[in-house]
């Protein structure tokens, strides 16, 4: 039973072709991936990506078709999950229902035989902010409470890596957005490796080091949460992650420092390194609040890019106003104005010209045959309650 | 509740008339309790205070010579010197046979709870399926399973587990085997509803916690399934130690428990007083046993 959480540096949680399958349907497909230690890595994608599947091939609770799990150099594939250095925060938390929150967070320390665990105990509430709990019963908490001494029941064991599966999932909005703050507190001061699966890209960018967008049991891109908003790899991650209005357009080779492209007859450019093609069919690029509105084309700031249009929607949210701009060929594009005082708001019907500075446009692969995309895409993760 | 209750106390400030109703409410709960609490009285209370004053009786009289209540409280430790065995017995082997039944009975109730899958209704159907036939012809038919020249009581000296003159009719074992037999249906079915309800995810998470198989099981699944194990340990252990048919069909004289004794004093020697008091003696001793056993295993710690 020793050498298990051990507080020795692991090193890093490295994923190796890592394969599962359930009958025909490929959940987890030939997935590799390094989660560098002590970094807050977050898993996202909709439901039935196959994120969870790969949250519990890490801790054991489902074993891979093929495929190793490799902490440091040791491969941790086939050991069954109660001899893995890993802890989880489960998405329905799982609290003992018979033990109070002591003997609950206590639970990992008694299994390794360890007989003075108050003093820990007592620490590790602290640290979720539930001191004098400790003799109340699971079902006598809050969500949120039960949600922390899930928290504290796994981090007591310092494991190598603890996996969260969802954990904010059964929160309401404020909570969870507190407990995003707290969780993000935690995994600073105690340094472990943090393995977070969620559907939510707010809170994987509020809080991961290292996000990677799965989609159909396979990583579309892995990033930093601003690398990833600022240059999506693909049409998915870019609508995945945020909004993005993608034009379906031709591009013909690099031309000097940028990539000239077709779309609907208009021509535009983009900078070689903000391209991840630059021949064939593409999408051109470009988020929502970077598109910006002029009443004429002569208002257009020099070396910006444009498309004229009609405003057919505008939502008023406060912070921002958010157009729906229809272009003459019958696309509409988003448009977030910042509610900043500065600039007009547009009523629907007005004729504008949307414009963008190149340098924050991009070029994405396109299948042939695809054509614009706006808006969200619909099938987003729907909360399903469990 | 708090909502009904101001809807049918009624405010005469809105100036209707106070419904005629809350007096109704209140009682309705004392007439529905009417049928079963006076099916009690009748049938239990009255017969039970008959019984009670039946084992006070003069014990020098006689169905025929007719009985006089003396107050005589010497029948009981009577009862007791003479019949102590039986009562050893009584417990002995409804202990014997719930450690049996137990060992049987859990794993059972385990796998049709958390491993039959779509096989669990029929599963449960067979547990129960026995109780459709009479007690006495099940307890009848182990008579023929443990015959000296069945099969087992053949394969058994086969193996040379019994002797050539080896026999299981007519011996404890055969008692025990009955009981176990005749109220397993009794413990597993509450122990059932109790695993049935068991989340898998809290083994998941005691396993992720560095439990292992055995650990689990004894940190969170017996634990958890506490409810049901107590309710099937009662349901079993009580009438199996008050039975007397196993004894009477599977044993001889030598195997007899209090209930054989309690039968015969009341049916053939006609010793009411004795009989009484053997009733009262062994209801005391099973509440005894149930509320040390209760106090140690303890319900109110269990969800």
């Amino acid at each position: 039973m020793s050498g298990m959480a051990n507080e020795a540096p692991a090193g890093d949680l490295r994923l190796v072709d890592l394969t599962k399958r359930f009958g025909i349907f490929t959940a987890v497909d030939d997935l590799t991936l390094t989660v560098p230690q002590g970094s807050f890595f977050a898993l996202l994608g909709a439901s039935g990506c196959g994120k969870t599947t790969t949250l519990r091939m890490i801790a054991g609770l489902e074993e891979p078709t093929s495929g190793q799990v490799l902490l440091g150099d040791r491969d941790i594939s086939r050991l069954r999950p109660y001899k893995r250095p890993v802890n989880t925060v489960f998405q329905s938390y799982a609290l003992f229902p018979h033990l109070d929150i002591a003997e609950n967070v206590a639970f990992g320390l008694r299994r390794r035989g360890i007989r003075k665990v108050d003093g820990q105990v007592r620490q590790m509430l602290s640290l979720v902010q539930l001191d004098g709990f400790g003799r109340r019963r699971p079902a006598q908490l809050s969500g949120g409470q039960q949600q922390r001494v899930a928290l504290a029941r796994a981090l007591i064991n310092h494991p190598q890596v603890l996996l969260l599966d969802e954990p904010l999932g059964a929160l309401d909005l404020k909570l969870r957005r507190q407990m995003q703050i707290e969780l993000k507190r935690i995994q600073t001061e105690v340094g472990i490796t943090f393995v977070h699966v969620t559907h939510d890209q707010e809170e994987a960018m509020t809080m991961a080091d290292t996000v990677a967008v799965m989609n159909a049991g396979r990583i579309e891109q892995l990033g930093a949460p601003a690398e990833l908003y600022e240059y999506p790899a693909t049409a998915f991650v870019a609508n995945f992650l945020g909004q993005s209005n993608l034009l379906a357009a031709e591009a013909a080779g690099p031309a000097g420092p940028e990539v000239p492209v077709t779309a609907h007859g208009a021509r535009f450019s983009v900078p070689v390194d903000r391209a991840r093609v630059d021949r064939g069919p593409v999408y051109l690029g470009v988020r929502p609040e970077k598109l910006h509105l002029a009443e004429a084309a002569d208002e257009v700031p020099a070396g910006h890019q444009h498309v004229p249009g009609v405003i057919t929607d505008a939502s008023y949210v406060g912070v921002s106003t958010q157009y729906l701009v229809r272009t003459g060929w019958g696309s509409e594009l988003s448009a977030f104005a910042a509610n900043s005082g500065v600039g007009r708001q547009h009523p629907v019907g007005t004729s504008v010209v949307a414009h963008w500075d190149p340098r924050h446009a991009f070029l994405l692969p396109r299948e042939p045959g695809q054509d614009d995309r706006t808006t969200p895409l619909l099938d987003e993760p729907v909360k399903v309650p469990s | 509740m708090t909502a009904l209750a101001q809807l049918g106390s009624g405010t005469p400030a809105t100036g209707s008339p106070p419904p005629a109703r809350p007096g109704r409410h209140r009682l309705l709960p004392y007439l529905l309790l009417l049928p079963g609490a006076a099916w009690l009285v009748l049938f239990f209370v009255v017969p039970l205070a008959q019984l009670a004053a039946a084992s006070l009786y003069d014990p020098t009289g006689s169905l025929s010579t007719g009985y006089v209540l003396t107050w005589a409280f010497g029948n009981y430790p009577e009862a007791l010197q003479a019949y102590a065995p039986q009562f050893a017995r009584s417990f002995g082997y409804a202990g014997a046979a719930l450690v049996l039944a137990l060992l049987l009975g859990y794993p059972l109730a385990y796998a049709i709870a958390q491993k039959a899958g779509r096989w669990k209704n029929l599963l449960l159907v067979c547990v129960v399926a026995p109780m459709f036939t009479s007690f006495l012809v099940r307890t009848l038919a182990w008579k023929t399973i443990l015959s000296d020249n069945g099969v087992l009581v053949g394969l058994l000296r086969d193996v040379h587990l019994l002797g050539p003159d080896g026999r299981l009719l007519a011996t404890p074992v055969a008692v025990v085997l009955g009981l176990t037999y005749n109220f397993l249906p009794f413990l597993v079915l509450p122990l059932y509803a109790s695993l049935e309800r068991l989340d898998h995810r809290l083994l998941e998470a005691a396993g992720d916690l560095y439990a292992g198989p055995l650990h689990a099981f004894r940190t969170v699944t017996l634990p958890l399934s506490m409810p049901g194990l107590i309710a099937g340990t009662l349901l079993f252990f009580i009438p199996a130690t008050g039975d007397y048919i196993n004894a009477e069909l599977l044993g001889t004289p030598n195997e007899y428990m209090i209930g054989n004794v309690i039968d015969s004093a009341f049916l053939v020697r006609l010793d009411y007083p004795q009989g009484a008091a053997l009733s009262f003696l062994l209801m005391a001793a099973i509440l005894a046993v149930v509320f040390v056993y209760l106090r140690r295993a303890g319900t109110e710690d269990v969800l």
